[in-house]
C-alpha cells in the first residue's frame, strides 16, 4: 500500500458571516459521508485536518498576516489516502465536495523517508 | 449490576454446584495463585477443582451447608495450607513471596474477603489480558480462569473440541510464565495501556457471546454478562475507572438490553428491525445511559464510546431521519478511529437510512467484502424494491457462506419474504 496526500484549495469566502449550527451541519455532511465512504473500504489512511484562516505567511523578510497574501486559492485541509495506485487515489478524490465549489483537490504520493 | 439475570435464577439443588463453581472458582484460583505467584497459577486451579470435587461428595452425602460460599472458603483455605505444608520446598525456595508470611511455622493467612478476592481477580485481568499471547487464547484463558467456565463450554463457544483448547491454554500459560508475568496492578503511567488491551479482550469476549455462531442460547448469555461482571469490576476500581471502561461499560448494557428481543422461539435470530421493542430490557437501557453520561468526563473518545453512543440511538425504534444521520455520522468517526468490516456495512446500512437505498448502493458496491455472508445479507436489502431480482441473488449467496444456523435461519426468512412480495 502507498499513501497518498489530498490537499483540498478553494477560494476563501467571503463575507464574515458566522454559520449556525445547522448551516455546519450541511456544510460538514458532504465531507464525512464522503471520507467516511473512503474510510469505510479500508482506504483512509489518516483523515488529516482542516485548516482555519487564523495564521500567518513567512518570507525570509517579511511577515503577513493570513495564509492568503498573494495568492487567490488557500488550503482549506488535508487528509491522507492508502491505495495500491495514484489512479486508485485519484478515483477517490474525485469525490471531494469541493470540486463543486469551484475548488480543486491535488494528490501527491508521499515519498516514504529513508530511515 | 447485580440484579442481572443469574443472580435472579432461584437456584434449585441440583443447580447449586455448577451455579457456585461459576461464580467462586474464579475467586478462589485468583486469591490463591495471587498468593503462591501466577507462576503457580496450575496449583491453585487444582485445589479450587478439588474444593469443588469435596464439595460435591460431601453435600450430596450430608446435604447442603448452611453458608455454602463459607465452606468453599474453608475448605479451599485449608487445602492451601495442607498443600504448602507437604511442600517445604514450595514455600522455601520456590516462593519467596511466601517466605515473610511463614516464618512462623505454616501458619498462613490465606485472605478471601471481597476486598482482596475483587483485586486479585482484577491484578488477574491485567496477568491474562496480555499482548503477548494470542486474542482467542486471552480469552479462553479469561473464561476458563476469571469466569470459572468449564473446558466443554469454552469448546462449544469456540465451536472447537476440548483437547483443542486445553493445549491452548496450556501453551498460553507456559507463555505468560515463561515471560514472568506477574499478578500485580499494572503502576498509574502504565494503566492506560495495559488497559487498552483488557479493553479489547473483554470487548472480544462480549463479542463471542453476542455474535457466537454457537447454538446455546444461554451459554452466549451467560459469555455477555461474564464480560459485563469483569466490566463492572473495572468500573468500580478507582485505578480503572477510566471514561473508556465506563463507555464499553455502557455499550454492553445497550446490547444486553435487546437479549430477549433478538432471538427467536426455535433459537433464530431477530434482526432489529423486527425487534418488538416492548422486550427490550429497560432497566438496562437506563443502566446503559448512566454509563455513557459517566463516560463523557475528560478529553478521550474511545472506540467504545462512538459504539455506545451509536447503541444509544438504537434504544429508540421510531425511524426518524435525524435519528439515522446521527447514526451514520458516528459511524463515520468510529471509521475515522478504526477500521473494521462491520463498521463498514452498517455504515452503509445507515447510509440506506439516512439518505436512500440507492445512493448506499453505490458505496455498498465499494466495499468489495466478498464471501461474507453480512455483506450479501446487506447487498440483498439494499436492492430489495430497487432490484428484486438481483436481491433474491445476493440473499441466495448470504445463505451460501453464513455459518451459524441462526444467521441461516434469519436469511431464510428474508428470503422467504422477498419471494411473497415478488
Amino acid at each position: 500500500m502507498k499513501e497518498f496526500l489530498m490537499i483540498f484549495r478553494n477560494v476563501p469566502p467571503t463575507g464574515d458571516a458566522v454559520p449556525t449550527p445547522e448551516q455546519l451541519k450541511e456544510i460538514s455532511k458532504p465531507w464525512q459521508d464522503w471520507l467516511g465512504g473512503i474510510a469505510a473500504q479500508g482506504k483512509l489512511a489518516n483523515l488529516g485536518n482542516r485548516l482555519s484562516f487564523i495564521g500567518a505567511t513567512l518570507k525570509a523578510d517579511t511577515v503577513t498576516d493570513g495564509p492568503y497574501a498573494e495568492i487567490k486559492e488557500i488550503i482549506l485541509g488535508y487528509s491522507v489516502l492508502k491505495t495500491e495506485t495514484l489512479e486508485e487515489a485519484i478515483e477517490l478524490a474525485k469525490g471531494c465536495p469541493v470540486l463543486a465549489l469551484g475548488g480543486n483537490v491535488e494528490v501527491r504520493y508521499i515519498a516514504p523517508m529513508n530511515a | 449490576m447485580t440484579n442481572l439475570r443469574y443472580e435472579k435464577t432461584m437456584l434449585k439443588e441440583n443447580n447449586l454446584i455448577p451455579h457456585l463453581f461459576r461464580t467462586e472458582y474464579s475467586k478462589i484460583t485468583a486469591v490463591l495463585s495471587r498468593l503462591f505467584g501466577f507462576e503457580h497459577i496450575e496449583i491453585a486451579e487444582d485445589i479450587a477443582s478439588d474444593t469443588f470435587l469435596l464439595a460435591a461428595e460431601t453435600w450430596g452425602m450430608k446435604g447442603i451447608p448452611d453458608n455454602p460460599v463459607a465452606w468453599l472458603y474453608t475448605v479451599a483455605k485449608n487445602r492451601a495450607k495442607d498443600y504448602l505444608k507437604h511442600h517445604h520446598i514450595f514455600i522455601e525456595k520456590v516462593s519467596p513471596g511466601l517466605q515473610q508470611n511463614s516464618a512462623e511455622g505454616y501458619e498462613i493467612n490465606i485472605d478471601l474477603s471481597e476486598r482482596n478476592i475483587t483485586d486479585s481477580q482484577l491484578q488477574m485481568m491485567f496477568a491474562i489480558c496480555n499482548p503477548l499471547i494470542p486474542a482467542e487464547a486471552q480469552i479462553g484463558l479469561s473464561l476458563r480462569i476469571l469466569c470459572g467456565f468449564g473446558i466443554g463450554e469454552i469448546a462449544d463457544a469456540f465451536l472447537s473440541n476440548k483437547e483443542t483448547i486445553n493445549k491452548r491454554l496450556f501453551r498460553a500459560k507456559e507463555k505468560l510464565r515463561a515471560e514472568k508475568v506477574k499478578l500485580e496492578f499494572p503502576s498509574p503511567n502504565e494503566i492506560d495501556r495495559r488497559l487498552e488491551t483488557v479493553l479489547t479482550t473483554l470487548y472480544l469476549l462480549f463479542n463471542e457471546g453476542y455474535y457466537s455462531v454457537s447454538q446455546n442460547t444461554t451459554l452466549r448469555q451467560d459469555l455477555c454478562l461474564e464480560a459485563m461482571r469483569l466490566t463492572f469490576l473495572l468500573v468500580e476500581n478507582k485505578n480503572t475507572a477510566k471514561p473508556a471502561v465506563k463507555a464499553l461499560l455502557a455499550l454492553m448494557c445497550f446490547h444486553a438490553s435487546r437479549f430477549d428481543a433478538r432471538t427467536g422461539p426455535e433459537g433464530e435470530l431477530i434482526l432489529y428491525d423486527d425487534q418488538d421493542p416492548s422486550l427490550w430490557n429497560q432497566e438496562l437501557m437506563q443502566q446503559g445511559r448512566y454509563y455513557l453520561n459517566l463516560a463523557a468526563e475528560g478529553k478521550t473518545l474511545s472506540k467504545y464510546h462512538i459504539e455506545a453512543a451509536i447503541a444509544c440511538e438504537h434504544t429508540v425504534k421510531e425511524d426518524t431521519s435525524e435519528k439515522w444521520e446521527t447514526i451514520l455520522q458516528l459511524y463515520n468517526q468510529l471509521l475515522f478511529i478504526e477500521y473494521s468490516p462491520i463498521a463498514a456495512l452498517n455504515r452503509t446500512y445507515a447510509l440506506a437510512k439516512a439518505d436512500g437505498k440507492e445512493i448506499a448502493i453505490i458505496e455498498a458496491e465499494k466495499l468489495k467484502l466478498g464471501n461474507n455472508h453480512l455483506y450479501y445479507s446487506l447487498l440483498g436489502y439494499l436492492y430489495t424494491g430497487v432490484d428484486d431480482g438481483k436481491a433474491m441473488g445476493y440473499l441466495k449467496n448470504a445463505l451460501k457462506f453464513a455459518k451459524s444456523e441462526a444467521d441461516k435461519m434469519a436469511i431464510r426468512r428474508n428470503l422467504e419474504k422477498l419471494a411473497d412480495n415478488t
